[in-house]
């Protein structure tokens, strides 16, 4: 356990962590309160409530929270009851009607969190202070909301930089998916997977970027789709591309990944570069091509589809695979429980194949029947063993350490390193930044 | 369609056959027996586990499982490649297959469309899960005896998240 102030930044050190920093209860409570209930964290997207009382409930740290549209724009408020703190909304979403109104004793609320009525409020709140004017008798509010492209995130904190600003270059993630619809836009498609992983919500992040692991965890679902995909060409000539997807995974062998690089940048975002292959040159492929050529012209196209990026984390808790349109939301349950909630988007405009062509990576890599994340999750909570033993006081980020290109405001991999522990040591740095901020 | 209420010993005789043929299913998963169990589909068949149980259709929306008998394959040779890590913990199933329903029968084409109800518990490594859910087979009469050529399985549990993943069919 922690002692009564602990210095966390002795946690840290540039290459290696501390293993309480995954399991310790205390530590954990700390993050909740200085990252996750401070800084900027995804809530949904607006097309998931695309008209007034529309209401998606989340949680923010340890907080239960509701966005919901109003006649004005979405707002995010916590999903308590002022009174006796009843929940409001019980379920995951819905339509409020007109206003909010909580079960337990019908207090009424504007789509803003405002109080719209208390029942007999003049004869049972005479002489007292709650009242209308009281700003504790509504809904409290999340401190800051804000939304880039559609997509919408709250702080629970009233200062700090903006949105634009916390995102920085990471901003990419939203635009890159978002340009890739004709249209320049994408619409949820409605149904969240939801899946629990018995680790500390770090390890998915570090995992996320983590180039080395694939041709190792996934080698048995490579293997199987490439001997499918084989015995597929021989039959008709050509495997679907989701083969391809699965069987990247072992024909891309374990030293080519250092091919790969990742972009790491303030606040513990990070881009892993690498295509996945979604410029085939089949007839869909094609009128999709021609659909975006014709919105946004030939040169910016091009500049569109060949933007080189494989996965965007978003610190503390997104990671977006921009290429595919979708996104995992990491929602700490506990110091070794999180849960992933995993969404698909449509691209505006796209040809229904385009869509169905990231559907397909959509039910086999993120789906709860995934061939992919059972292995990843067997390694996840085999870290929590071992970081909750006594066998070793640190997790290693040894690994390029010192190779790194460091620029004003970006550390690069260098050439022929894309194995880098380079996002895990920039996750950790920004780590020490909010957890020793003073408040 | 038939109402097979109307020749009651032909109707016995199927309702018998159908509950066999569900209960050797459910048989084949716990026995870990992947390839005769993918055999028991149609070249055309399809097992699809919906996302959510207002979907008609695996086609163009998100699913648990919705695999033909090629993504099955990946599927079988996944779990029996020696380094799928996740499959190194013990772990077993009980299928328990009841309330057989035969909704209806296409004796022309050799068709029948069977309700049914599970409930599966699992072992892997110290932790027990339990699912439960409907089944809904669309069975053909072949010369080799019934087969699948589609299989919904509504499971209850689909609604809630999902404590660690489903790495075989249910």
């Amino acid at each position: 356990m922690l002692p009564p102030s602990p210095d966390l930044s002795t946690y840290v050190e540039p290459d290696r962590v501390r293993r309480e920093v995954y399991s310790d209860p205390a530590i954990f409570a700390l993050e909740m309160e200085r990252i996750h209930e401070r800084v900027w964290i995804y809530c949904g997207h607006e097309s998931q409530v695309p008209n007034p009382g529309d209401y998606v409930t989340l949680q923010i740290g340890r907080q239960p929270m509701v966005m919901v549209r109003t006649a004005d724009g979405v707002r995010v408020l916590h999903n308590r009851c002022p009174h006796r703190g009843a929940m409001i909304c019980g379920d995951h979403t819905g339509n409020t009607g007109e206003f909010f109104r909580c079960s337990y004793h019908a207090w009424t609320f504007h789509h803003d969190g405002s109080l719209k009525n208390i029942p007999m409020m003049d004869s049972g709140y005479a002489g007292t202070n709650w009242n209308r004017d009281n700003p504790d008798c509504r809904m409290k509010a999340a401190a800051r909301v804000a939304s880039y492209r559609g997509f919408v995130f709250a702080s629970l904190a009233a200062d700090g930089p903006s949105l634009e600003d916390f995102l920085g270059e990471s901003k990419i993630a939203f635009d890159d998916m978002c340009d890739r619809a004709p249209g320049g836009e994408v619409e949820i498609v409605p149904h969240c997977f939801r899946v629990i992983q018995r680790s500390n919500w770090k390890i998915f992040l570090e995992n996320q970027l983590d180039a080395l692991h694939p041709s190792v965890t996934h080698q048995s679902t490579g293997r199987a789709a490439r001997d499918v995909e084989t015995e597929i060409e021989k039959r008709t000539g050509k495997a679907p591309l989701s083969y391809h997807m699965l069987s990247a995974f072992s024909t891309v062998t374990i030293d080519k990944w250092d091919n790969f690089r990742t972009l790491n940048y303030p606040h513990g975002h990070c881009i892993l570069t690498g295509y996945m292959g979604l410029r085939p040159s089949d007839p869909d492929t094609l009128e999709y091509e021609a659909a975006l050529a014709a919105a946004v012209g030939e040169a910016r196209k091009e500049a569109i589809l060949s933007t080189d990026i494989h996965h965007v984390l978003i610190y503390p808790g997104l990671s977006v695979q921009s290429p595919l349109q979708q996104l995992r939301v990491v929602r700490p349950l506990g110091v070794d429980r999180t849960l992933t909630e995993i969404w698909h988007f449509r691209l505006k405009g796209a040809p229904e194949p385009i869509y169905r062509r990231a559907l397909a990576y959509y039910n086999l890599v993120n789906s709860p029947s995934t061939l992919i994340n059972a292995d990843d999750l067997e390694n996840f909570w085999k870290c929590q063993q071992g970081l909750a033993s006594d066998g070793g006081d640190w997790v290693s980020f040894h690994r390029h350490f010192g190779r790194d290109i460091e620029r004003p405001g970006i550390t690069e991999t260098a050439d022929g390193m894309g194995t880098s522990e380079a996002p895990m040591r920039n996750q950790m740095k920004a780590w020490v930044d909010f957890m020793t901020r003073a408040s | 369609m038939t109402d097979t209420t109307q020749t009651p010993s032909l109707h016995l005789a199927l309702q018998h056959e159908v509950e066999q043929f569900l209960y050797a299913q459910a048989e084949l998963l716990d026995d870990k027996r992947w390839q005769d169990w993918i055999d028991l589909f149609t070249e055309d068949g399809i097992y699809w586990m919906p996302a959510r149980p207002e979907h008609t259709t695996w086609d163009g929306v998100p699913s648990i499982f919705a695999e033909d008998r090629d993504l099955m394959t990946v599927r079988m040779k996944r779990v029996l490649h020696p380094d799928a890590w996740s499959q190194r913990p013990l772990w077993g199933t009980n299928h328990i297959v009841g309330n057989v329903t035969v909704q209806s029968v296409d004796e022309a084409a050799g068709v029948v469309v069977v309700r049914s109800r599970f409930h599966m518990m699992e072992l892997r490594r110290d932790d027990a899960r339990h699912f439960a859910g409907r089944y809904l087979h669309t069975l053909v009469l072949t010369p080799d005896g019934l087969r699948i050529r589609h299989q919904r399985v509504d499971m209850t549990n689909a609604q809630a998240a999902f404590d660690y993943v489903l790495q075989v069919w249910v």
